[in-house]
């Protein structure tokens, strides 16, 4: 096989690092407002209960791309190709996704929903990681793509304010994608739209 | 001699459905960038690998766990049903896990199936094994 699989205890240690820090974790709080908002959830009729579920799908996907994102800035702290200060930005980066994934699960079960669970197992291109350039263009890579997610997923949901959280998770992800392009020496913003 | 304008407008459409039937692989290239936070071509991701996609059922990966509505939705990868389901994945196959908007771009949708086409044919970009 042409690839690397970092291994479940991999993912662990970054999950246990990621819990050991959960105390000092703290929603924005327009996501606070948001998740307060969902608690009369149990009470609201079927016609809501199942927007909610469509927003739960759509949730659920971008929580799954969070946690596959977490997991690769993992691999990529842990190559030895980062050197400071890329590597502390890998990391800020890193715990940016781990506060949306956090938010993402904690709104889904508001929801009424179940989040999904990170992979026990990720499968990236590891084999062609050989220097910083290559670690960061493969979160580039990454970073763009959850820019269009968000993008994507935005105009379906049905409730407007978690709509403005996900726009909001989605401006985050464009200014990693421009500082990695930065990095990497490209001009950090290609174009006045994305798709 | 007249020719009609109904009959011109037609002509337009069908020239235009024509055009956006001839993908641009490289301009499918950089669309398929934005399907990268959740797909790759050789490796499952939050999304399954396209590797082999071309003529595979829908669900079909043995070492993917797919929503209930794709393995029931009955179909099998082609031009056509790509194009169907990359418009609006969720009205093609309402319950997939696919919670994105779509390509709504016809011409875009033709490019993306181009570049899916070429690179999942490419052993250089889908390996022995990767396919299936």
């Amino acid at each position: 096989m042409s690839s690397t699989t970092p291994q479940a205890s991999t993912t662990t240690a970054a999950r246990r690092s990621f819990l050991s820090g959960f105390g000092k974790f703290t929603l924005s709080a327009t996501a606070i407002a948001l998740l307060a908002g969902r608690d009369r959830l149990a009470l609201i009729g079927s016609a809501e209960a199942k927007t909610a579920g469509n927003d739960v799908t759509i949730l659920n996907a971008a929580l799954a791309a969070e946690q596959e994102a977490i997991a690769a800035y993992q691999v990529g702290a842990s190559s030895g190709l980062l050197q400071k200060p890329v590597l502390d930005l890998a990391v800020q980066f890193q715990g940016h996704h781990k506060e949306h994934a956090t938010a993402l699960a904690t709104t889904v079960k508001k929801l009424g929903g179940t989040p999904v669970a990170a992979k026990a197992k990720y499968t990236f291109p590891v084999e062609k990681l050989k220097t910083q350039a290559d670690v960061l263009s493969f979160a580039a890579e990454l970073e763009r793509g959850a820019v269009s997610a968000y993008l994507g997923a935005i105009p379906i949901l049905d409730d407007r304010e978690l709509a403005k959280v996900a726009a909001s998770i989605l401006g985050d992800e464009a200014m990693h994608w421009a500082v990695l392009r930065q990095a990497l020496g490209l001009p950090p913003v290609p174009s006045a739209f994305v798709s | 001699m007249k020719i009609p304008f109904a009959v011109c407008i037609g002509v337009m459409v069908v020239a235009s459905l024509c055009h956006a039937a001839d993908g641009d692989a490289g301009k499918g290239a950089q669309i398929y960038q934005r399907c990268l936070a959740c797909h790759s071509l050789e490796h499952n991701r939050s999304g399954p690998r396209h590797c082999g996609l071309f003529g595979r059922p829908a669900a079909a990966l043995p070492d993917f766990t797919y929503s209930q509505a794709l393995k029931s939705a009955g179909l099998t990868w082609d031009a056509v049903t790509l194009d169907r389901f990359l418009e609006n994945p969720l009205k093609a196959v309402p319950g997939t896990k696919m919670a994105y908007a779509g390509v709504k771009n016809a011409q875009e949708r033709a490019d993306l199936i181009a570049y899916l086409k070429q690179a999942t044919h490419d052993p250089a970009k889908c390996p022995e094994g990767s396919s299936r």
